[in-house]
């Protein structure tokens, strides 16, 4: 079966810096995916490059067998890509509610003419929406929030929010940067059965940049370290875990010997 | 900040309603002087909702209101200048000829002035902040250069004789669309993408919306709309010249959206209604007046830099 993602030699550079170098990617259908690596090793720059906020210098990436160079961000999370940030951003200004439903834009029925005509089929459509956004907020006990400024939530809420946002474009591919960022080890037991729970619920692809190493292992089927943009391994968490490179990257080169049998 | 509310459940009924109270304000006003203030009242709400669409919602600095409704008071005023002898015959015509021949000019001033959006829109708009703000401000020069160096547009005396056609009904009756259609657009799924575009341009485009589309849609809406004050504005003043549409004309419009509450649709209303009437207020100390009018902008933007009618609280 022919990868839902594959990246293929993709390189961005910004001036004299190689941010992201020549990476190889591939992400069968229904993979959870991990991609870790030392702070500033391009991973978040890796996806802002599959998600067309950066162009590739070079190298292709396809999703689903179309190349996604040259496609606008919005473009390719209609194609069906969705992510979360590092760094939270909702939209403050709108409620929970407002937050996931312009979400669904993608899927609206009705042009915006019709949002002054406001006939049954607008109706209908709009209730449509409200409906959806309503059982994806109690999906994820966000419901009681419905009406609250996004930014008013407590933090693991807002990291969830955005995952429900993010579901509401319908992707097949869900980027998710991160989610951990912040919480603490009870939230993070709770996060990875949500991240379970998502990915079997919504049958998706899930490609997790994360930095706790708990989160990474006991989630992943698959892991792709990067250092200084370069993919340094691939493999299942066990042997990452054991990867001499990997280790270098992590500690440093004096350690390895130390390290090996942690 | 609390969340923006749905808007008005009858959004019709309410604009039905408008339009029967400006067909009677019509009939009721004949005191020239309120005429005169009822009149620039509506066209200035007129202007400031509709900027506030742009300036306030999805949040671009636009400089060139006063631009485009220059485009919609020439245009408008040239088809019942240029027309109207010819459809209305000598005696001046019926008044529902009258009528339809100013309706046809105002949507031929508004049309040119969406044109006009669309054509400094779509290169411009890939700017943002203070760059938005110097290309819109240019557009505004370069149009008030052209119409006064255009000597069919009466160079730079500008065009007189233009018939008396805006009554406080037509301004009302437009004033009350331009909300309608405002209120319309932001409160649907569709119109939310507005304010997510002026929240987070990256994380609105994530979610599948095209921000540049947005913020194009939002320019030639409220162009639309300046075009059509702009050609109340002619057949309410008999003359237009292009000096009247000039810089300051711009950022008197951008006061009312900012004392409003920028993205308040309510308060932008109210601002524009006390900034009409506060000149006419202090009108019997003449000459301190501009004084006192700019040292109460001064006062209420210190007390209120959230904007005087927001009452969602200040952003961070």
């Amino acid at each position: 079966m022919s990868p839902l993602l594959n990246l293929d030699q993709a390189t961005l550079r910004f001036g004299g810096l190689t941010a992201v170098n020549a990476v190889d990617l591939s992400l069968p259908v229904g993979q959870l995916h991990g991609i870790i690596g030392p702070n500033g090793a391009g991973k978040t720059t890796l996806f802002n490059l599959i998600t067309g906020v950066y162009a590739p210098s070079s190298g292709s990436l396809n999703f689903d067998g179309k190349n996604l160079a040259g496609l606008r961000p919005d473009q390719i999370t209609a194609l069906g890509i969705a992510r979360t940030f590092q760094n939270i951003r909702l939209f403050p200004q709108l409620s929970v509610f407002d937050n996931v439903r312009v979400a669904c834009n993608l899927h609206r029925a009705t042009s915006p003419l019709h949002t002054l005509i406001r006939g049954a089929g607008f109706r209908a459509d709009e209730e449509a929406t409200a409906a959806r956004v309503d059982e994806l907020l109690a999906l994820f006990n966000l419901e009681r929030f419905r009406d609250k400024p996004a930014t008013a939530l407590p933090y693991g809420e807002q990291r969830r929010l955005e995952i429900v946002r993010a579901l509401a474009t319908r992707p097949r591919l869900l980027l998710l940067d991160e989610p951990a960022a912040g919480m603490n080890p009870s939230e993070k037991v709770e996060l990875v059965r949500l991240i379970k729970e998502v990915h079997r619920r919504f049958e998706l692809t899930i490609l997790l940049v994360e930095h706790s190493m708990r989160v990474v292992m006991t989630l992943c089927e698959r892991i792709t370290v990067l250092d200084y943009g370069v993919k340094i391994a691939e493999g299942a968490p066990g042997e990452i875990q054991k990867d001499r490179k990997v280790i270098e990257a992590y500690l440093g080169e004096d350690h390895t010997n130390n390290s090996a049998h942690h | 900040m609390t969340p923006r509310r749905s808007g008005p459940p009858w959004p019709h009924l309410l604009l039905g309603g408008a339009l029967l109270a400006a067909f009677l304000l019509t009939r009721w006003v004949t005191d020239p002087y309120a005429n005169d203030v009822l009149t620039t009242i509506g066209i200035n709400v007129i202007l400031a909702v509709s900027l506030n669409l742009v300036n306030g919602y999805t949040g671009q600095f636009s400089l060139g209101h006063a631009g485009f409704m220059s485009v919609g008071a020439y245009l408008s005023a040239t088809i019942t200048l240029l027309l109207g002898p010819s459809i209305l015959g000598e005696d001046g015509g019926a008044p529902w000829a009258q009528n339809a021949l100013f309706c046809g000019g105002l949507l031929v001033g508004g049309l040119s002035a969406a044109a006009a959006g669309l054509l400094v829109g779509i290169p411009s708009l890939r700017l943002r902040g203070d760059y938005l703000a110097i290309v819109t401000l240019g557009f505004g020069e370069i149009i008030r250069v052209i119409f006064q160096n255009i000597e069919p547009l009466g160079g730079a005396l500008g065009l007189n004789g233009i018939p008396n056609y805006t009554t406080v009904g037509w301004t009302f009756a437009i004033a009350a669309l331009t909300v309608f259609v405002v209120v319309c657009l932001i409160n649907s799924t569709y119109g939310r993408g507005f304010i997510a575009t002026h929240d987070d341009e990256i994380a609105a485009e994530a979610m599948g919306l095209n921000t540049t589309r947005y913020k194009v849609v939002a320019f030639v809406v409220s162009a639309f709309f300046a075009g059509l004050a702009g050609g109340l504005y002619g057949h309410f003043k008999m003359s237009i010249t292009a000096a009247g549409f000039d810089f300051t004309r711009s950022i008197e419009i951008v006061v009312m959206v900012i004392l409003g509450g920028m993205g308040n649709t309510l308060g932008v209303i109210l601002a524009a209604i006390l900034l009409t009437l506060l000149p006419e207020v202090l009108r019997p100390i003449a000459e301190f007046r501009m004084i006192l009018y700019a040292l109460l902008l001064i006062v209420l933007m210190l007390l209120r830099p959230q904007g005087l009618f927001n009452f969602r609280r200040r952003p961070r």
